[in-house]
């Protein structure tokens, strides 16, 4: 079963496997306003935890996404580019970055689970 | 996720009449030059920038400094600004509005504003100026110490103002009073709406059509709610004024124009009339008539990035051999262009339109090509 933990930067990882799905929370979503532009890593690449791992651009600025564990990307979101807005839509299911293979998963015991992330975005 | 950090401030934010209003309609309030503004409402930059071009967009601009200049009559107190700005002030007629720029002695711009000839003839020799909230304090200590004896700056700190911008404004306006529809672009009249009496304008920062109110801060709320009553107008924050005014291809003091860029280089040329060219006698004039007749060696430009990935300010302007020729002082994304826009200064041999340039983005070449403003047709009723 799926597991989704999150960063107190607004990133959110859904583990299944080896593999985890990177985004950003709804609540980050609407702290950035409409989204226009993403920009995402090549395939192939070496992310590592709290490296930067996207870039989002509102219509008022750019914000970066960091990487909440450390992995190889798999996978982007292609789909983005065409339709940027998704992430505003449905940032938890298609508004995803990347995918990464884990390359430590012992990394994801600091993450938040969902019950402490929605209790730390409360104090906001 | 990091997003940029709003500027701080350990001042406390001063409020605009509307303050109240904004909150409760659940804005995003922000620090900005000493206020606390709403930066957007529930719907969001782009739809609020939408809402503007398609029908009226309502906003509030009373943190904006507005004065007076009086003297003993219109001649004493246009010679008296003539003095510090290059627009032809002497020849504006009465009710008549023209945008200029404050200068320093080497011609940089202090600020840029807004100079309005009263239409009443009772108030010969009164001259309204409308500066910019974050320069209004020196803006005024500048004029005040540079003054003749018989003209006096009088601040109008008890006003609010007001901007209702889009092709709807004029019927929503006109509602309040039929008036407002017979107003030439950069005309102002002093007329009544609903019962408050409001120095009215035919001008704004969207490129749109549309007018800026101005009227007793203990009365502008109940303009404001009146407008807000009819279903063609909506609120709009500071987050979509920059984005129209972007597309508009308007100036932005304190990134497009500053202390350091003349109005030649900004491309203002426009807004210096030909007796002053030729007469010179502003801050600045030696340069400033330099500049005309030989062109100045940067120019403020449009740029159009290819692609959707926006370049922002502070991003450089690159040759394709790399060589850095300019940089970006605005840039977003334009939602009615849906695409990117950006504007910034350029050595005048890569500014004429067409020309291809490298923006660097995040250390990328973003391929560029020099572009006419507006990037949005204006749609001012002349």
């Amino acid at each position: 079963m799926a597991e989704t933990r999150y960063t107190k930067d607004h990133e959110y990882i859904r583990i299944e496997g080896d593999t985890g799905t990177v985004g950003i929370t709804d609540y980050a979503q609407g702290q950035l306003g409409d989204v226009v532009f993403v920009e995402l890593p090549s395939v192939g690449k070496a992310l590592t935890k709290g490296g930067e791992a996207a870039v989002v651009e509102s219509v008022k600025a750019a914000s970066e996404v960091y990487a909440p564990v450390s992995g190889e990307v798999v996978a982007v979101n292609s789909e983005l580019e065409a339709a940027p807005g998704t992430v505003n839509e449905d940032p938890a299911g298609k508004g995803w970055f990347v995918k990464l293979k884990l390359t430590d998963a012992a990394e994801l015991e600091g993450l938040l689970s969902e019950a402490e992330y929605q209790d730390y975005v409360k104090t906001l | 996720m990091a997003a940029e950090a709003e500027t701080a401030s350990t001042e406390p934010l001063l409020k605009t009449p509307f303050h109240a209003r904004h909150v409760a309609a659940g804005a995003r309030m922000v620090p900005f030059a000493g206020y606390d503004m709403p930066v957007q409402y529930p719907a969001g930059i782009m739809a609020e920038h939408n809402w503007t071009r398609e029908s009226a967009g309502l906003f509030d601009v009373s943190h904006m400094g507005q004065a007076f200049l009086v003297g003993p009559d219109h001649e004493t107190t246009a010679r008296a600004l003539e003095a510090l700005i290059p627009a032809d002030i002497v020849n504006l007629p009465p009710g008549k509005q023209r945008y200029s720029q404050l200068l320093n002695e080497e011609g940089g711009i202090l600020d840029d504003l807004m100079v309005t000839r009263s239409a009443d003839p009772d108030e010969d020799g009164a001259l309204l100026l409308v500066v910019n909230a974050a320069c209004k304090t020196q803006d005024y200590a500048h004029i005040e110490a540079r003054l003749p004896a018989n003209v006096k700056l009088v601040k109008a700190e008890h006003r609010g103002l007001i901007a209702l911008q889009g092709p709807k404004a004029e019927e929503a306006l006109a509602a309040l009073n039929p008036e407002a529809a017979e107003m030439g672009f950069m005309t102002l009249r002093t007329m009544k709406l609903g019962g408050v009496k409001a120095n009215v304008s035919r001008s704004g920062y969207t490129g749109e059509d549309g007018y800026e109110i101005s009227a007793a801060a203990d009365r502008i709320g109940e303009i404001w709610d009146a407008l807000l009553l009819d279903a063609r107008v909506k609120p709009i924050g500071l987050g979509a004024r920059d984005s129209l005014r972007l597309e508009a291809g308007l100036c932005l003091y304190g990134h497009d124009i500053d202390t350091t860029t003349s109005p030649v280089e900004a491309a203002l040329n426009w807004s210096i009339q030909k007796r002053r060219r030729e007469e010179g006698g502003f801050p600045g004039a030696a340069r400033i008539q330099r500049e005309f007749a030989e062109k100045p060696a940067r120019v403020r430009v449009g740029l159009l990035p290819e692609g959707r990935a926006p370049a922002r300010e502070g991003a450089e302007i690159a040759t394709a051999d790399g060589t850095i020729v300019g940089k970006v002082t605005s840039g977003g994304f334009g939602p009615t262009l849906n695409g990117p826009c950006a504007m910034g200064y350029v050595a005048r041999e890569h500014s004429a339109p067409g020309t291809r340039l490298d923006l660097i983005v995040r250390g990328k070449p973003l391929p560029a090509t020099i572009a006419a403003m507006p990037f949005v047709p204006n749609r001012y009723k002349r």
